[in-house]
């Protein structure tokens, strides 16, 4: 497999993808209320009550969490407290589920799109091996969802330390755990999805089954997202360091086998299951 | 002559449709072969196992020296195919295609320019590719296909859509790269666009490569009646000509077009009607075209099935 033909196919989407105002628009909307609008409603929220009963019952649910959790979550008020758990915790699975959705959406496209264009006959004859066009597919699928993640991500630190910052003794955000979420965990889990969706993608024939497929396949990720983000309550480092291993073992053993799944004959539209 | 192209005893089925069926051919190198044959023939499924993009169930490929199923990677990128339909990314611009062929088959991007006036697209390669005429499109796929300088350039019905002009262009390409030793596989059901170009003729159906020779030998198998073209002044005197013994058919068509038993009697015929008064003002062999040697073929195939 030689990098720079894998680049080659990942560039050519990507320029497709940047041109295709229709996919990156509702995207790019997507991951503002993902990563600032929601997170500065209920921020703004918490920050801001004067409603007695809405801090008593942040200070009951905080009280209710086990031990070692209470430990992690800092301030000295209830509602500083709460704000600060909202930050760090409670939405740590939107840095999975926005770039997720965000390259499934991508992915679900990637070679079933280039049977329903045609194109898939230029590949087809071209010197390209299915492993560069399959690595290209993933790659040009990843960039997106992971740029939207990254920007998003430096939004939504500014964001919360404006917000929370003052009542917890100052900048706190991104936390260790927070930068491995992003750097370490994120990155396989979109993988491993993807490596799903673009063998469903190289299978079926249409986009509209690839994206059903899609989205089933994206289920089960998100679930897995909030197990992190669980997981991230009670020890932070060592759980989203131990998540990430094992994500990117699957990952791996699915990028293996997914490139496998893609032949010329059906770039060329032949073999399609569905 | 070495073969470019070879196949022997090819066969590729599709569930229960076998599309190529027992295939054998060759095809030298630095030839122009013209693939004939109807829709369902065969044609862009031999053309696609050539390069490797589909494999055989049977028989042996071999394509430069190399076998496709094995070698594919080195035989594509010493080929260049194009396609039916173009096959461009229509949100890129005309540009951005070429570049990204160019990429991937290692050539210099000093050649996209000249390749795209070759074919006259230079002037739109800024543009969307979705926004290009189906002429346009066409061009901008053939301009691709001779980027990296293609041994063996396979063409898949190239001039379906386009005008005349452009048509043109395809069968000047085609003859400028077979004299620069490049071999040529044209697949086309446009009879009149590739006469002429052809070193070989193969008649394809089923899957089958039925009848293969050159256009001459062809047409000396095939058409066994010569045929000529008569006109005169008074084209009243041309209509006993179908009374005569040698003359085997006489029809207008803008001249009188005569099938003779032989080429010998012509002298005769000639002076004949110069003795009964005709001014004759056109006298000229009539070679067979590649559609009617195309028709005369798939006559004598029904005939012998």
């Amino acid at each position: 497999m030689r990098l720079d033909r894998t680049l080659t196919v990942a560039k050519i989407d990507l320029r497709r993808l940047f041109k295709s105002k229709d996919y990156w628009i509702p995207m790019g909307f997507l991951a503002m209320v993902f990563f600032v609008a929601l997170p500065f409603l209920l921020l703004t929220i918490v920050t801001s009550t004067t409603s007695s009963q809405l801090v008593n019952k942040i200070g009951e649910v905080l009280q209710s969490l086990p031990g070692p959790v209470q430990e992690n979550v800092v301030g000295d008020t209830p509602a500083a407290r709460g704000a600060y758990m909202l930050a760090v915790y409670l939405l740590a699975p939107v840095a999975i589920v926005v770039p997720l959705t965000i390259s499934s959406a991508v992915g679900a496209h990637a070679i079933v799109g280039e049977r329903e264009r045609g194109t898939g006959e230029f590949l087809a004859h071209s010197p390209l091996t299915e492993r560069e066009i399959f690595m290209g597919k993933m790659l040009a699928s990843l960039v997106p969802g992971f740029m939207a993640t990254a920007v998003g991500f430096g939004v939504y630190s500014l964001l919360v330390n404006i917000k929370v910052g003052p009542l917890v003794g100052g900048w706190f955000f991104p936390t260790a755990g927070w930068w491995i979420l992003i750097a370490w965990v994120v990155p396989p889990f979109i993988a491993l999805a993807l490596s799903v969706i673009l063998w469903v993608s190289s299978r079926v024939r249409s986009t509209a089954a690839a994206q059903q497929a899609a989205t089933l396949v994206s289920l089960p990720v998100i679930f897995a997202a909030y197990g992190v983000s669980s997981g991230l309550l009670i020890n932070p480092v060592i759980a989203a360091l131990g998540i990430g291993v094992i994500a990117w073992i699957l990952a791996i053993a699915g990028l293996v086998s997914g490139s496998r799944s893609l032949n010329r004959e059906r770039l060329l539209g032949f073999g399609g299951d569905g | 002559m070495p073969s470019a192209i070879q196949f022997a005893h090819v066969t590729r089925r599709f569930g229960t449709v076998t599309a190529v069926d027992n295939l054998s051919l060759s095809v030298p190198t630095g030839s122009i072969t013209v693939l004939l044959g109807p829709n369902g023939a065969g044609k862009t499924t031999t053309v696609r196992l050539a390069t490797g993009a589909m494999s055989s169930d049977e028989g042996e490929i071999k394509v430069l020296g190399l076998d496709p199923s094995t070698d594919g990677d080195e035989v594509r990128a010493r080929t260049a195919v194009v396609p039916p339909k173009p096959a461009l990314y229509d949100r890129l611009s005309g540009w951005d295609n070429l570049i990204f062929t160019a990429d991937i088959f290692g050539a210099d991007h000093s050649t996209i320019k000249p390749a795209a006036e070759r074919f006259g697209i230079d002037h739109a390669l800024d543009l969307d590719v979705g926004g290009y005429s189906t002429g346009m499109r066409t061009r901008l796929a053939l301009a691709r296909a001779v980027l990296h300088d293609p041994e063996v350039l396979l063409l898949d019905e190239p001039t379906a859509g386009l005008d005349p002009e452009s048509a043109r262009t395809v069968l000047n390409l085609i003859r400028e790269l077979a004299g620069r030793g490049r071999t040529i596989v044209l697949c086309t059901h446009l009879l009149h666009e590739a006469e002429g170009v052809a070193d070989q003729v193969v008649l394809m159906g089923a899957g089958q490569a039925r009848i293969v020779g050159t256009q001459e030998d062809l047409a000396d198998q095939f058409v066994t009646n010569p045929a000529v073209v008569i006109d005169a002044e008074d084209r009243s005197v041309l209509n006993g000509l179908t009374a005569r013994p040698e003359v085997v058919s006489a029809e207008w068509n803008g001249a009188l077009h005569v099938r003779l038993t032989h080429l010998d009697h012509l002298p005769d015929l000639v002076a004949d009607l110069v003795a009964s008064g005709a001014r004759i003002t056109r006298v000229q062999p009539d070679n067979p075209t590649l559609e009617t040697l195309y028709f005369e073929m798939q006559r004598s195939l029904r005939e012998a099935s």
